[in-house]
């Protein structure tokens, strides 16, 4: 699959120059290229999950490693791989009815497995009990042979078998596939709609004349305000100017252009202003199983504020932004320096980075983080494309949209082989 | 985030335009040809010597590759098989979309040539970037890039934009960041065309000189010395074509640059693009290796930084933007290491203190060994038990090349960075009988050569080493630039008619350090002339190449054509002396055979009165110093130059004129060549009469 290959190094060329910024955008094109590797993905007769599983780890390893500071690769990634098990154990659940009801019925001549001798009552339970087994990926690498050499054991010989089997196999691998690439589907149409889906709730939360406060610019909370504007509610934001990048004079103009009522004010000045604020809306990097938020640099401070003067802090969150890790995770690389020249210009600073005179080292460091952590008990609500949830209760929607033996992509190489 | 797609979404739309014209190409030089890094670099080639852990080269490819370029040529000459070998097994010769293709040469000594081969090779389309392969930046070309071609479409003269960036308002940050010296630009404000580069000004000497027409010609002129040549070129292809066409260009900006600054036939102009926020930098000394490598880990470069560029791999930031790399290094219990860089599989045993040194891979320190500041250890260099290692000094396994001139900025002529691998291979063989020998040199158990410094060059090892400038040094430097400080920006319309422009400087004790290095830069301008005439003695050189040659001396060195003409006339007088002759009439004839043959040249660089009367001088003044033989021959030769037209009457009237006055002790000549004097004056009046 030299074509997959180069695409894949294309993205993880991209990913690694940081020529791929924000997380929608990134997790979209990573599950797109996931879809690519599963469809190009030559499907063994036996244990296509497997296979399906490992040539998605083995390309996900690389694209986190590419950027480890961009955790929606790796969301999306495990996404996907909860994906292929959910539907490997929806289609094995299914053929398992099958096959018991073939054995119990033997009017129906058309279908392959009713050929078959019945297969023996061991057999059966063995298979059954191979496939409602919690999907782990032990159980999966192990038994799974085991699992397939059932029914071949079971068929006794004879080449019409054999080949109807196959063509069974096959279409049963194409089933698989075809499931897979098609909730991958949905999974990029969640991606890409979830501003709307989070959007459309903005009513609820924003009241008649309000004064609502963000930092920075975050497309999700402009939608936000948007809807909730649209909705012809009328309300005044705050928008904190977000050093240094100050994206949030981008925002400000935006909002403007929108026809809503704009103050602009320095990050500094969010402690002065927060009385006035009704409720804090903000954008996040990344939340974490506990309900911590990986945020832009600053937010912690709004956090700190908000909760002095008891106004409620709302991060909005599509769901795969949604990070499966704890924030004390040894994987988690938190943040990213980025360059000191976001905050002052290298030209005007050259004589206080000079090397070359005193004891050799200036006297002047420049540190530019990009994210900040909001710890969970800061945190009012989150708002995601499934509704509103409290910071308790992400590891909820963790366990839903992941499987326990994905939270850890790399441990796979030492433990699986 | 969703303000940051922007960005992403505005590279897309650009691309189709982009491609539908040329990939765009660049250049590599993965030679410096210079050999301010020996003797490091007799070994491994300077671009793939580690920076913060990555060899220089992935720093510039990295970003070539990132600012939207598609074909590189990489150019090897030094060690081109480490290069060539390294780039094959590296990721870059299986990118997408960014091809890497090596052009190897091993005769090429200067930059020059190796444009010149590339140009031969026929591989360059359309405008490419020009950049050596030590350069670190993480700009974007897009807008310098634009600017180029929008100026190309109105004028298909401006051949070439220059990266500039601002740096420091201090005047000494320049030597002291990156050990680079001063740089001077006059630039167009408005149109941003460069208009005077001189980075060899002295500062001492307290003045520049630009030329009366550039003040004449632009309503206004920035002269900037705040400005810090990034060596980043975007470059139409009649660049590559001028360098064939002028076989004498080396140097990139020396010759090249102020080739064309100076050369008003062709007019083709040079612009200039500053950066502000981004980084750009190249390294061109220990010193500037120093400052850049901890200007990467500030993460000024970012996102070229170590932990971006190897991916995975070893290297993570950790708290205070310390790098941790695993290197295989031991390193022994009461080590003392300050500000030093230290490479791979380097042994450091008890007791050892380092400050500010660079250790090359392979080296051990024996227990208690003391490297002091600038000190360079090249490879697999043993330093001897409670060694201590002078600062400053260089130590390799491989002797230092013998015929070095001290001066390296001219080291390309004498091609030995062409061979300088030959000799390594040849020297690795004959070092283990000698062992036993060279370990005197370092200490008990010590292996390696210390180089020597040269005379006179010792002073300046302090300025480009990577130890930081001792505090006494700085002192200096800081009161040297303080009396200068009036220069930092002067409009052009300030500037006298005379387009000189003269500092206020007049400390009592200047005046006469400046005179006396304007004299140290003639004599040796005139040594040089002298060089190039008599090798275009030897061998036959044609006239107009000689006058070529020369006139590019004449630019290198700053000097008038009055000058040219002296050191001509000093060089053929010279070489008259020198050649054998037993008696003053030989001399004579020696001295005719000579000046008949070139007169040509000699008549070249006098195009008026002042430098025919400059001729005189000098040559009263030989007769007086260095050749005393032509002190009886004074009038014959004077008769000879007269009859040879190369002097006018006029010029040898006026310059008798002008010494009537002088001291008795003045007029020797004059009084010699009196009955010649009569003779012209008399022919004059008769020619008057005749008129009349």
């Amino acid at each position: 699959m030299p074509d997959t290959q180069a695409l894949v190094n294309d993205f993880l060329n991209k990913l690694k120059k940081r020529k791929i910024e924000g997380s929608q955008a990134t997790a979209k094109q990573t599950a797109e290229l996931l879809r690519s590797v599963i469809s190009q993905t030559r499907m063994p007769y036996t244990n296509q999950a497997a296979a399906l599983i490992h040539s998605v780890k083995a390309v996900g390893e690389r694209l986190i490693a590419a950027n480890p500071v961009e955790l929606a690769v790796g969301n999306v990634v495990r996404r996907v791989l909860h994906i292929v098990r959910e539907e490997d154990l929806s289609l094995t659940t299914a053929a398992m009815a099958g096959l018991n009801l073939s054995a119990e019925s033997d009017d129906e001549d058309d279908t392959d497995r009713d050929n078959h001798p019945a297969l023996s009552a061991a057999a059966i339970a063995a298979a059954s009990r191979s496939t409602l087994r919690p999907p782990s990926l032990q159980t999966l690498l192990e038994d799974v042979p085991d699992s397939a050499a059932v029914p071949h054991t079971s068929s006794s010989g004879g080449d019409s078998e054999g080949k109807s089997k196959s063509a069974d196999k096959s279409s049963r691998s194409r089933k698989l596939k075809h499931d897979v690439i098609e909730a991958v589907n949905e999974l990029i149409q969640d991606i890409s709609t979830c501003h709307e889906l989070i959007a459309e709730q903005a009513v609820e939360h924003i009241h008649q004349n309000e004064v609502i406060l963000t930092l920075g610019s975050s497309r999700t909370v402009l939608e936000f305000l948007c809807a909730a504007k649209e909705k012809k509610r009328s309300f005044r934001v705050f928008v904190a100017e977000g050093a240094p990048r100050y994206q949030g004079h981008l925002l400000a103009k935006e909002l403007v252009t929108r026809g809503l009522q704009t103050t602009l004010i320095t990050d500094s000045a969010v402690f002065a202003m927060i009385s006035r604020v009704n409720m804090v809306i903000v954008g996040a990097h990344a939340v974490m199983a506990n309900g911590g938020v990986i945020a832009p640099v600053g937010l912690n401070m709004v956090a700190l504020a908000a909760q002095k003067h008891a106004v409620p802090f709302v991060v909005l969150a599509g769901s795969h932004k949604l990070c499966p890790l704890y924030p004390h995770h040894p994987e988690v690389l938190l943040n990213e320096l980025r360059s000191p020249s976001e905050l002052l210009d290298f030209g005007e600073f050259s004589d206080c980075l000079d090397f070359g005179s005193g004891i050799g080292a200036p006297l002047l460091h420049v540190v530019n983080p990009t994210f900040d952590y909001v710890p969970p008990k800061l945190v009012s609500l989150f708002i995601t494309d499934t509704g509103g949830h409290n910071p308790s209760y992400m590891y909820r929607l963790i366990a839903d949209y992941y499987s326990a033996d994905d939270l850890v992509l790399e441990r796979r190489t030492t433990s699986g082989n | 985030m969703g303000a940051q797609k922007k960005g992403a979404t505005a590279r897309v739309s650009e691309d189709p335009e982009e491609l539908a014209r040329h990939p765009l190409q660049a250049i590599l030089l993965a030679d410096s040809f210079t050999t301010k890094f020996r003797p490091i670099t007799l070994e491994r080639p300077k671009v793939l010597l580690p920076l913060v852990n990555i060899p220089m080269i992935n720093y510039t490819l990295a970003w070539l590759e990132s600012a939207g370029v598609e074909e590189v040529f990489v150019f090897c000459c030094a060690h081109s098989k480490q290069v060539i070998d390294y780039l094959e097994s590296s990721e870059w010769s299986s990118q997408p979309n960014f091809s890497v293709t090596t052009i190897e040469s091993h005769n090429s000594i200067s930059a020059g040539d190796a444009l010149r081969l590339i140009y031969e090779r026929n591989v360059i389309h359309g405008d490419f970037v020009l950049i050596s392969g030590d350069t670190v930046s993480n700009m974007s070309l897009t807008q310098a890039l634009q600017e180029h071609k929008d100026r190309r479409k109105k004028d298909a003269n401006a051949i070439m934009t220059m990266v500039v960036k601002q740096s420091k308002p201090s005047p000494i940050t320049q030597q002291s960041r990156l050990g680079t010296d001063e740089l001077f630009m006059a630039i167009n404000p408005v149109t941003k065309q460069l208009l005077y580069y001189e980075d060899k000004a002295e500062y001492s000497k307290g003045f520049i000189s630009l030329d009366k027409t550039l003040i004449a010609d632009n309503p206004s002129v920035i002269l900037h010395n705040d400005k810090q040549d990034c060596y980043i070129d975007i470059c139409s292809q009649e660049v590559l074509s001028l360098f064939t066409d002028n076989f004498d260009y080396q140097h990139l900006r020396r010759h090249f640059v102020k080739g064309l600054l100076v050369d008003d036939i062709m007019g083709y102009k040079i612009f200039t693009h500053e950066i502000h926020s981004s980084y750009a930098a190249r390294i061109d000394n220990f010193r500037s290796y120093d400052t850049i490598s901890k200007d990467i880990i500030q993460r000024w470069t970012y996102p070229f930084v170590p932990d971006v560029l190897c991916g995975s791999s070893a290297i993570k930031v950790e708290r205070q933007g310390t790098y941790r790399a695993s290197e295989r290094c031991t390193i022994g219990s009461n080590v003392t290491i300050e500000g030093s860089y230290i490479w791979n599989n380097v042994t450091i045993e008890d007791g050892c203190q380092l400050r500010n040194a660079i250790v090359c891979d392979g080296v051990i320190l024996k227990s208690g060994a003391v490297l002091q500041p600038g000190v360079i250890l090249s490879f697999k260099v043993v330093v001897g038990q409670q060694f201590v290692v002078p600062a400053y000094s260089k130590v390799s396994l491989l002797q230092q090349p013998t015929q070095q001139d001290s001066d390296e900025e001219l080291e390309y002529a004498d091609s030995t960075s062409g061979t300088g691998e030959l000799r390594s291979d040849k020297l690795n063989g004959d070092i283990a009988p000698d062992l036993s020998e060279i370990a005197s040199e370092l200490g008990t158990g010590g292996v390696g050569y210390i180089w020597k410094v040269f005379e006179g060059a010792y002073d300046e090892e302090w300025r480009h080493s990577v130890a930081p400038i001792p505090t006494d040094k700085l002192v200096k430097l800081m009161l040297d630039r303080d009396e200068d400080e009036e220069l930092l920006t002067q409009d052009g319309n300030i500037i006298s008619a005379s387009g000189e422009l003269k500092t206020d400087s007049d400390g009592n004790g200047s005046e006469d350090d400046d005179n006396e290095d304007s004299r140290d830069d003639y004599v040796s301008f005139e040594k040089e002339v002298e060089a190039t005439f008599l090798r275009a003695v030897h061998e036959n050189v044609k006239v107009d190449l000689a006058v070529l040659e020369v006139n590019a001396l004449r630019l290198s060195y700053n000097m008038a054509s009055v000058d040219c003409g002296g050191a001509i006339f000093y060089s053929m007088m010279k070489l008259a002396v020198e050649s054998p002759h037993n008696s003053a009439s030989e001399l004579h004839r020696n001295a005719a055979d000579i000046v008949t043959t070139w007169q040509k040249l000699l008549k070249s660089f006098l195009h008026d009165i002042d430098e025919e009367i400059e001729v005189i001088l000098k040559f009263e003044e030989m007769c007086l110093e260095s050749a005393k033989e032509f002190a009886a021959l004074f009038p014959q030769i004077l008769h000879l130059l007269y009859d040879k037209e190369i002097l006018q009457e006029d010029a040898i009237l006026r310059w008798a004129d002008e010494k009537e006055g002088a001291d008795e002790s003045d007029k020797v000549f004059l009084k010699r060549s009196e009955k010649f004097i009569q003779w012209l004056r008399e022919a004059e009046e008769e020619e008057e009469e005749e008129d009349e």
